[in-house]
């Protein structure tokens, strides 16, 4: 007995969230890491300077965040998996060269590990990007698929998908993670390595012409404001297939739901707490986790309204940021309000709980209103 | 996933604080009791302090053993604290559960009597480091408090603890396991 409990649950590895993005990045087959210290993400940085090199990949810290996302820019124009990471003042400095990815649709991952702002802020976690992530990155008309784990498995799982419909798509895309889900240890499986070798071939990247084909372009300048207008009704094209396939979210205790907490990475986490102890008093209220931020879930939103959730309350480390989300997908067919922490506050999940049971008395859900009908 | 197949008879939920300056091993002595969670099959986290106190000199984490999915990683009210200085149980004793267990080194805090603890929690306070450097093991009270708390609160089976234990040591410091594992035997034995 004694030796079979000594035995690892399976493979499952007990790691830091941010150390687990560097592995998962580096199994996902990325081998250039261009980045800068920061607080709360500097052990992803640290794990890839260590381990990235052993793999045959590059590790290089550059003098800037902006110089770091133009390395990203240009490793990912001649086909490479390349990322970057920073925590939210160094994913501002970036934004320029998120654009200019987005125009010339050159793929790349650009993680935050998200800390308290405007500013400089604080070190402590917080939600307070999310604007930033799915609407206003840079400059110009672009989106990009926003990822937010909530679990130190989901760094793993997450990171290895937006590597792919980075490439897929023809996009940067981001992983938005927060410094409680980067600093904490949990048990997680690591998903297989690939050989970059063996990924999707990319018949545009500037790889060389050998003499064997008209050269590949990969810019963002379009004098031509035709020809601007159709390169962006083109990409924009490429966003409603995103947004058609890839909404991902999870539901928890929501099917009977009168009530649904809105709610991801962090703060996602303190809601279940609050949920279940709202359930005990026989609250019908459940979550709604968004995993991919843009494109936001907003299907699911609608079929739990045409399944009978009367009221959605968005949670988040912030002064009220997705609710605009949640606003726009309900369109008006329920209640929806919200609660936040900010500054790197967390809520505790008494305070959520006491949301929850005014929002189930104000709409006339709370289980004593029942009773009484 | 593969859940270990006999909860009837599970240990309960762990909500520990372990805190001390740096360098004292609390950060490690927390990720063993982690590893010995993740080893039983259950859900765990493991949260380590990363604000300006660390900058400080104080050092702490959180870690939460529980056969239920652990939603926040903070700890708010733990069920047990081990603190290995004087600001620690000043700051965490205050915060423990009603009920809750408390393992102090009284080499450095030194004046745990003046902290008042909440209801019925169980205080016990000894000299760990003290301890430590007299039985040849330096730099070990964080794995001593261990053993007490693990004696007081069997938090997961001993020979998993062992294991974790066994794991949380690097093969090039392979040479400190024996001193470890006498060290959680010292703390077990108290």
């Amino acid at each position: 007995m004694a030796d079979e409990k000594s035995t690892p649950v399976e493979d499952r590895v007990l790691m830091k969230g941010n150390e687990v993005l560097a592995e998962a990045a580096m199994r996902a087959g990325c081998r250039y890491f261009f980045g800068y210290p920061i607080t709360p993400q500097t052990e992803l940085a640290a794990y890839m300077a260590k381990k990235l090199p052993k793999i045959g990949g590059t590790f290089l810290q550059a003098e800037s965040e902006i110089a770091a996302i133009n390395m990203v820019y240009g490793a990912g124009a001649a086909g490479a998996r390349a990322m970057t990471s920073s925590s939210s003042p160094g994913v501002s400095l970036k934004g320029e060269g998120v654009s200019y990815m987005a125009g010339a649709d050159v793929p790349g991952v650009i993680v935050n590990v998200e800390r308290g702002g405007p500013g400089l802020g604080g070190i402590q976690p917080s939600q307070s990007d999310y604007f930033q992530a799915t609407r206003a990155m840079g400059h110009g008309d672009f989106f990009m698929p926003v990822l937010a784990p909530s679990t130190v498995q989901e760094m793993a799982d997450l990171i290895y998908l937006a590597f792919d419909l980075a490439d897929e798509y023809r996009t940067p895309a981001m992983i938005l993670a927060d410094g409680m889900i980067g600093q904490m240890m949990e048990p997680v499986t690591l998903p297989p390595a690939r050989d970059p070798e063996s990924l999707p071939k990319k018949p545009w990247a500037t790889t060389g012409t050998h003499m064997e084909r008209e050269h590949n372009v990969v810019n963002s300048l379009y004098l031509t404001p035709q020809k601007l207008e159709d390169t962006n009704r083109e990409r924009f094209e490429r966003y409603e297939k995103i947004k058609a396939t890839q909404q991902r979210q999870e539901l928890f205790m929501a099917d009977d739901a009168d009530i649904l907490i809105v709610a991801f990475g962090a703060s996602s986490r303190i809601a279940r707490t609050a949920i279940r102890r709202a359930r005990d008093k026989g609250i019908k209220v459940g979550l709604l986790r968004p995993i991919t931020l843009w494109p936001f879930p907003e299907d699911a939103i609608n079929q739990a309204i045409d399944g009978g959730c009367k009221a959605l309350m968005s949670v988040e480390l912030n002064m009220g940021q997705m609710v605009e989300d949640v606003r726009l997908a309900a369109h008006g067919r329920a209640d929806v309000s919200f609660y936040g922490r900010t500054g790197g506050v967390l809520p505790t999940p008494e305070e959520i709980l006491d949301q929850i049971e005014a929002l189930a008395a104000r709409i006339g859900c709370a289980p004593s209103a029942k009773a009484g009908e | 996933m593969a859940m270990p197949q006999d909860t009837s008879m599970k240990n309960p939920e762990m909500l520990c604080v372990l805190s001390g300056f740096g360098g004292q091993g609390v950060l490690f002595a927390g990720k063993v009791m982690a590893n010995a969670g993740l080893l039983d099959g259950r859900h765990v986290s493991w949260m380590p302090s990363y604000g300006p106190e660390m900058r400080g000199g104080t050092a702490n984490c959180n870690v939460s053993l529980s056969d239920d999915a652990i939603g926040s990683p903070f700890i708010t009210r733990p069920t047990a604290l081990i603190a290995l200085n004087q600001p620690s149980i000043e700051k965490f004793g205050p915060t423990l559960e009603n009920g809750g267990v408390a393992v102090v080194d009284t080499t450095l805090a030194m004046n745990v009597e003046e902290v008042e603890l909440p209801e019925g929690v169980k205080l016990f306070a000894f000299k760990a480091t003290q301890m430590a450097e007299d039985e040849g093991l330096k730099g070990l009270a964080n794995i001593i408090c261990l053993g007490k708390l693990w004696a007081e609160t069997q938090f997961a089976d001993l020979d998993v603890l062992e294991a974790a234990l066994k794991k949380c040591v690097p093969p090039k410091h392979a040479n400190l396991l024996e001193p470890n594992l006498k060290a959680l035997h010292l703390g077990i034995e108290l």
